[in-house]
């Protein structure tokens, strides 16, 4: 495990992109790790919410483009309910969403949820969650 | 007719670089009223004094103009050498050609010439309108005050008493000892706390030089600094009847050690608000610790006495966090953290000790060592990150953090948990820092009057400020800073009178409407409308010369000695080149 640093990525061109869609700054976080402690929707999740900050932080957003948290996050804002600097993460996983659309990583097809999910799903899966059914293709 | 010399400085290159000091000289020969000029290159150099000296000496001048640095730099040099020659020290003004001139105008040196030019013609006009002014001479009381009887305030007051000066030491509790008298072990020695402020308790009793006045508080205070009346409240002992005692102290200085107190976990709604069982603050655990101590019992739990196993210590609850509690780091919780786990593990032996933590901050002297020692001798485990939340789950507290280290999302059931709670300015700080006319800062704490050079005075003169009252502090820390408040009066009650500069406020009574406007615009609480008099007086003795009477006054009563506003109107006027107006 090694990991390369590109100082001309901190705080580079694909990060301010993600703050920009998100309309929240990555620095304000210290990383407490307080939202990761409050997310009900860890255990589904393949990194911390705090963990996509981290790798944003570091000029590292190859890292989150892969990941599938951003769409387990349900927006359900306990992250920043609790959040000593009041970041709201459920914007920053929407600004991550939205890269990971750009790169053409469409994580989630309507299509593959059987009829029988969707009807059981409860409605705010299919609100909070509508960018994720959106194919751009 | 005055008789002014001006004394040109070049300050090396500074100023003689961008501005002709041998222009301005030959112009300045030809001024009105001009009886010498000349420049020199450093006129604060011993050299230079000495040619303003002789100057005076020789051409018998009247005011003295000294164009060189910013006044802030050496107007009280040139005034004491003005004075050994006999000359009134206010006859002498700076004509500031450094910073606001040949600094800023580095390139053009025709411009800067004729504005230094202009700068010493308005600093002349001033000069000439000058009075002789005798500094005032306040008298001292040479008695102390100390306000809050903790280990910061006890120390005060015992060093102040042992310097032969009567103090008075009020303690709203009936019990001296503040804080320490809580806690069970310090860091980093593991000294018995009780016993190492019994013995200052009973030296404080014993010393006759000091006036104990426990049960008490101070109701008001007026004066200023050298002399001030304060007055105390004593209530009845506990189940006895009657009024309350009041006494009037006069005192010359006085310290504020108000102490903390701990931000209540009733305001922490993620850590359960004070409902959930078990969960206590640092306070309460350093008692448990306390009795577990004395009586070699394990520490048991508050809600049924079981035998602790397991503990999660919380750090930062309630610190560091902007959005919903304190912006700011307690400074004491790590340690006393790190202290408490450990006495746990030595009092309860097989018992866990879990320690949330974002940080772990040792800036007191042999803490990291102690820290680390005791994290590898007593396999205290750190686990870094915030706790979102806790609650009640059968016989346990459940508590949900994350460990930011691995990036997992922990779940720990703990017998007891010990929250770090905050440590906020004391009850009653506001009312302290109205009474006293002691700022505080955005959180509480009383404000020292510069963060670097002057950080046990308060923002009013005569009054200091020690303890954790001004921000949170260890015992070492406190006991430091109330030595530092004890030096200061102690060196305030060497000399017979205070000195203080006479350049403050003067009221036409002839011209005041005594409307009172100037008394709450002063922020040194120097003016009093005199009812009989029916006029406004200014105490010089508070007065620190701000001018914000003279621009509220809707009379014109008010004036700054040597800074009239004929003075400044003339100096506008000279700079702009125009004729001055009448006297
Ligand atoms: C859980 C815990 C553990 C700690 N352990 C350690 C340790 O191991 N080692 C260490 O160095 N430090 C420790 N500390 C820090 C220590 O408590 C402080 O450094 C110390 O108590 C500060 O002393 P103080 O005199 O400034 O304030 P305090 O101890 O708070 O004393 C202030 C006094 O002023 C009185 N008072 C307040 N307002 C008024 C008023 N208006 N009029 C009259 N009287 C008033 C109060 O009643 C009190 O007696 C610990 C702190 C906590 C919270
Ligand atoms: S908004 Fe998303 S990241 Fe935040 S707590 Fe909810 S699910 Fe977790
Ligand atoms: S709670 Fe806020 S500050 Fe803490 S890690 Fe999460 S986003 Fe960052
Ligand atoms: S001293 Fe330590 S526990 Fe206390 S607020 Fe600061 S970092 Fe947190
Ligand atoms: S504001 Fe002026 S007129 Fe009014 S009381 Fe003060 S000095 Fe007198
Ligand atoms: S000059 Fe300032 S300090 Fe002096 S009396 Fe006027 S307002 Fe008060």
């Amino acid at each position: 495990m090694q990991q390369k640093i590109d100082p001309a990525k901190v705080r580079g061109e694909e990060v301010s992109q993600v703050e920009e869609i998100a309309g929240e700054s990555m620095y304000r976080c210290y990383q407490c790790g307080k939202c990761s402690a409050a997310c009900p929707a860890t255990p589904e999740m393949d990194m911390l919410p705090s963990q996509v900050i981290r790798y944003l932080q570091l000029g590292l957003p190859e890292k989150v483009l892969k990941a599938n948290t951003p769409w387990i996050c349900a927006s359900c804002l306990q992250c920043m309910t609790v959040c000593p600097k009041g970041v709201d993460l459920s914007r920053i996983m929407e600004g991550v969403r939205m890269m990971q659309l750009r790169h053409g990583e469409n994580r989630i097809e309507m299509r593959e949820f059987d009829e029988e999910y969707r009807k059981r799903a409860p409605q705010i899966v299919f609100i909070s969650g509508l960018r994720k059914f959106q194919s751009l293709s | 007719m005055e008789r002014i010399g001006v004394f040109l400085c070049w300050c090396g290159a500074n100023i003689a670089s961008t501005v002709d000091v041998h222009q301005v000289v030959e112009w300045l020969r030809d001024v009105n009223g001009v009886a010498h000029a000349e420049n020199y290159m450093y006129m604060c150099s011993d050299p230079g004094q000495e040619l303003i000296k002789k100057a005076i000496r020789e051409k018998n001048l009247t005011n003295v103009v000294v164009a060189s640095c910013s006044p802030r730099m050496h107007e009280k040099t040139f005034r004491k050498a003005a004075s050994l020659e006999g000359m009134n020290p206010y006859m002498v003004e700076i004509a500031n050609v450094r910073e606001q001139c040949s600094w800023v105008h580095q390139g053009d040196k025709d411009a800067a010439t004729r504005k230094a030019f202009n700068i010493i013609m308005s600093t002349i006009s001033k000069a000439k309108a000058n009075n002789p002014l005798e500094t005032i001479r306040v008298p001292i009381t040479r008695r102390a005050l100390v306000v809050g009887g903790g280990v910061a305030g006890m120390t005060a007051a015992l060093e102040l008493a042992e310097a032969g000066y009567y103090t008075a030491l009020v303690e709203r509790d009936d019990t001296l000892g503040g804080k320490m008298r809580r806690l069970s072990r310090t860091f980093p020695y593991h000294e018995d706390a009780s016993a190492v402020i019994a013995p200052k308790i009973e030296e404080l009793k014993a010393n006759d030089n000091i006036k104990l006045y426990l049960r008490s508080d101070v109701t008001e205070v007026s004066g200023y600094v050298g002399n001030f009346q304060v007055t105390i409240e004593t209530r009845p002992t506990e189940g006895e009847d009657g009024a309350p005692e009041v006494v009037t102290e006069e005192v010359g200085g006085i310290v504020l050690a108000t102490g903390y107190d701990l931000y209540p976990v009733a305001a922490m709604s993620e850590y359960g608000g004070g409902k959930v069982p078990d969960v206590i603050d640092g306070l309460e655990f350093e008692e448990l610790l306390k009795e577990s101590l004395a009586t070699g019992a394990p520490v048991k739990r508050p809600s049924d006495g079981k035998e602790v196993e397991s503990v999660v210590f919380i750090q930062c609850s309630g610190s560091r966090d902007p959005e919903h509690h304190k912006p700011y780091c307690s400074r004491v919780c790590c340690l006393y953290t790190n202290k408490q786990a450990t006495l746990l593990t030595q009092q309860n032996p097989g018992a866990k000790a879990l320690i949330s933590y974002m940080d772990i901050r040792t800036d007191c002297k042999l803490t990291e060592e102690y820290c680390q020692g005791n994290i590898e001798e007593k396999g205290l485990v750190y686990i870094r990150g915030r706790v979102s939340r806790l609650y009640r789950e059968g016989d346990a507290v459940r508590v949900w953090t994350a460990d930011t280290l691995t990036g997992e999302k922990l779940e720990i059931d703990a017998d007891l948990v010990v929250l770090a709670m905050a440590i906020e300015p004391s009850v009653g700080a506001e009312q302290i820092s109205k009474m006293f006319r002691a700022a505080v800062d955005t959180n509480g704490f009383l404000q020292e009057s510069h963060i670097k050079l002057r950080p046990v005075e308060s923002s009013t003169m005569g009054v200091y400020l020690a303890g954790a009252a001004q921000y949170p502090k260890d015992i070492t820390d406190s006991v430091s800073q109330a030595l530092a408040t004890a030096s200061k009066i102690q060196s305030m009650f060497a000399s017979d009178e205070l000195h203080q500069d006479p350049l403050v406020a003067l009221v036409n009574p002839e011209v005041c409407a005594a409307c009172g406007l100037c008394v709450p615009i002063c922020p040194y609480g120097a003016r009093e409308v005199d009812e009989r008099a029916r006029f406004s007086r200014v105490n010089e003795a508070l007065c620190q010369g701000c001018g914000a009477c003279v621009a509220i006054c809707p009379n014109k009563a008010c004036m700054l000695k040597n800074d009239t506003p004929m003075q400044v109107l003339n100096q506008i006027h000279t700079f702009l080149g125009k004729e001055e107006p009448a006297q």
